[in-house]
């Protein structure tokens, strides 16, 4: 398999494509849900799940929001 | 007695029997021109849709034996456990980027394994190789497990025997049948599959996390009890809420298990038989719904301890098989032929990531292995088959672990599958945006990674159990000399000493000259869409895996 190209390699540098600033938001659901001291704790309790459930619960929805806004927001519209 | 269990034996068995006809149909479902391919028969045709993939790579990460070990975990150790929410939130927006760069440059040069894309970027067999070996003894313990989830359920229901053999027979059968279809068709077996597995399992937790709490008292007492226990109980490291101690390695198993989630062969598996990268993206923003469903699974653990459940005895004299609370629980709060609904949705939990890691596992073997070092010029029908013929051995290999040895064994070796394929990163992940580290480089930074890993495994000692190694992910930071009971997660100090020997071992070789190979992708491959020239599957399916860009 993998024949050498005939043409020198050109090196491979990620370009503009893909960029985006809305991608730097999806650092917060990577940041957020690890850090304890937000959620390490029973009061307040919400359906008497203490805080640290029902928040780590809710970071779900924290990163189904920015991913889907990432998505909506660098999607390719029209053709390319 | 299995006779007490008799309603749970059969709707487990007609829901069991059910899928597993569903299996072998699933070779004419999306029929492919030719099933003698490679991207047909392990990677559905590269063509399944945003729901399929959901419900497919959904199977796929989530399997049997998260849903039995993670609640497992809770009612032991309490919040630690829960470390299985945080995983699985922070991986979607960390391979958000990542996976659409992969799904290109592998759907543009025909890669069917991470090793095929290491081999082709690198210009190195040898790293392939590696990332390769890597992949499948991380997945070979892996499937093992999903037999022990299985288990756990017909242990439950009093399906065992006297000796080893009459004990594993309905495993071994169950097995026998996933070989069969898998054999037959492929990944999309396991892909059909997928949506009654996944149907069973919301519909259980459903009802499980409705009327538990309405028969137990309430959340509150729920929690109340769990808290009670732990308060309780002399362990030092247990409780509702982390400790001073623990909460370094809470955060560090979560960011390091999510790191090495899509390593795993089997996710990248279900991430390239996705038709185009808005199905990548999509399904980054819908899969959180299982982690959801993983959450409130988790909390099972609890509801157990509430309701006094008492694990069933483990395989060896004293021990406890805490992997049974799970289907002890169900098999006291619901009726008992919701019970087996319950059960049957665990069983063929397992089915679907056992059938797709041992597809992962054998595609592997033939790309990196058959096809590098065996034979060169492996037609497609022959690639296919040696797979399929792989898929078998992988599954029997999987069998022989479980039977043979101690499950604990299992357990164990896939504690290490996370952190050496945690190893793989620097090749594979940071391969796919930059091409600075120099091949040789990368493959001391994995030896590297490797040796500290284990060495580090092998310190780490469980008093409660008696066992002198490898007794769990945990290692007491005291070991390196800082004077603190806190602890980390192995793999991620593993791959970091694996990053900077890698780096370190870049700028030497680059210093003394030595060639680091050729680049076969381009830049522009990395953004290949669907409809693009020379995706596969194109028009002018001509099955030459490599085929290069014309420039």
């Amino acid at each position: 398999m993998a024949a050498p190209e005939p043409e020198a390699p050109t090196p491979a540098r990620s370009r503009a494509k893909d960029h985006s600033p809305w991608n730097w938001l999806l650092f917060i659901p990577i940041v957020v849900p690890l850090i304890p001291a937000l959620f390490n704790a029973d009061s307040p309790r919400l359906f008497g799940f203490p805080r640290f459930y029902w928040l780590q619960l809710a970071w779900i929805i924290l990163g189904v929001a920015t991913t889907t806004l990432v998505y909506q927001m660098t999607k390719k519209r029209g053709d390319r | 007695m299995w006779r007490d269990h008799l309603t749970e034996i059969i709707v487990f068995t007609f829901l069991f029997l059910l899928v597993s006809a569903m299996g072998f149909v699933a070779a004419r479902w999306r029929a492919p021109r030719d099933m003698a391919h490679l991207d047909e028969w392990g990677l559905g045709g590269r063509n399944f849709g945003g729901w399929i993939t959901w419900f497919l790579v959904g199977g796929d990460l989530y399997t049997a034996y998260t849903f039995v070990a993670v609640p497992a975990l809770v009612f032991g150790a309490g919040a630690m456990g829960f470390f299985a929410v945080p995983y699985t939130i922070v991986i979607y927006p960390m391979v958000f980027l990542v996976l659409c760069r992969l799904w290109s440059v592998s759907h543009r040069h025909g890669y069917v394994t991470p090793a095929d894309f290491v081999r082709n970027r690198f210009d190195s067999p040898v790293l392939a190789l590696l990332v390769a070996i890597t992949g499948i003894v991380a997945t070979m313990p892996y499937i093992a497990l999903q037999l022990v989830g299985i288990e756990s359920v017909l242990k439950t229901m009093g399906v065992t025997g006297d000796n080893a053999l009459a004990r594993h027979l309905p495993i071994i059968i169950a097995f026998a049948i996933l070989a069969a279809y898998t054999y037959q068709s492929g990944l999309r077996a396991p892909a059909l599959i997928a949506f009654v597995k996944d149907s069973l399992i919301y519909i259980v937790i459903l009802v499980a996390i409705i009327y538990l709490p309405y028969k137990l008292g309430g959340w509150g007492d729920i929690f109340n009890a769990a808290d009670a226990k732990f308060k309780a109980s002399p362990a030092p490291g247990d409780g509702i809420l982390l400790n001073a101690n623990n909460q370094l390695q809470y955060v560090t198993l979560a960011f390091g298990s999510a790191l090495a989630l899509f390593l795993y062969p089997h996710s990248i598996t279900g991430v390239l038989a996705s038709r185009n990268r808005d199905v990548i993206k999509r399904n980054m923003s819908a899969l959180p719904a299982y982690s959801l469903l993983l959450g409130l699974i988790a909390l099972l653990g609890y509801m157990a301890i509430a309701a006094g459940v008492k694990p069933l005895p483990g395989a060896k004299a004293g021990s406890v098989d805490s992997n049974t609370v799970v289907p002890l629980l169900f098999d006291q709060q619901f009726p008992s032929w919701f019970a087996g609904v319950a059960y049957a949705a665990i069983g063929i939990g397992a089915l679907v990531p056992a059938a797709i890691m041992s597809i992962a596992a054998a595609n592997l073997f033939t790309r990196n292995i058959y096809k590098e070092y065996l034979k060169r010029d492996a037609s497609p029908a022959q690639e296919a088959q040696v797979s399929k013929v792989t898929s078998l051995l992988v599954k029997v290999g999987a069998l022989a672990f479980i039977i043979f040895l101690d499950p604990q064994f299992s357990i164990d070796l896939q504690l290490i599958g996370g952190v050496i394929i945690l190893q793989t990163l620097p090749a594979v992940a940071l391969g796919l945006y930059t091409r600075w580290f120099h091949r040789g480089a990368l493959i001391a930074g994995w030896v590297a990674g490797m040796g500290m890993g284990m060495w580090m495994l092998y310190q780490i000692a469980n008093p409660a159990t008696g066992k002198k190694h490898f007794a769990g992910s945990a290692f007491p930071l005291s070991e390196f000399g800082f004077d603190t009971k806190k602890t980390i997660y192995v793999g991620i100090v593993a791959v970091l000493v694996n990053l900077v020997v890698a780096a370190l071992g870049t700028l030497v070789l680059r210093a003394a000259k030595v060639t680091g190979g050729v680049d076969h992708t381009t830049s522009d491959d990395y953004f290949a869409d669907e409809g693009d020239p020379r995706v596969t599957p194109g028009t002018d399916r001509d099955a030459d895996s490599a085929r290069e860009p014309v420039a």
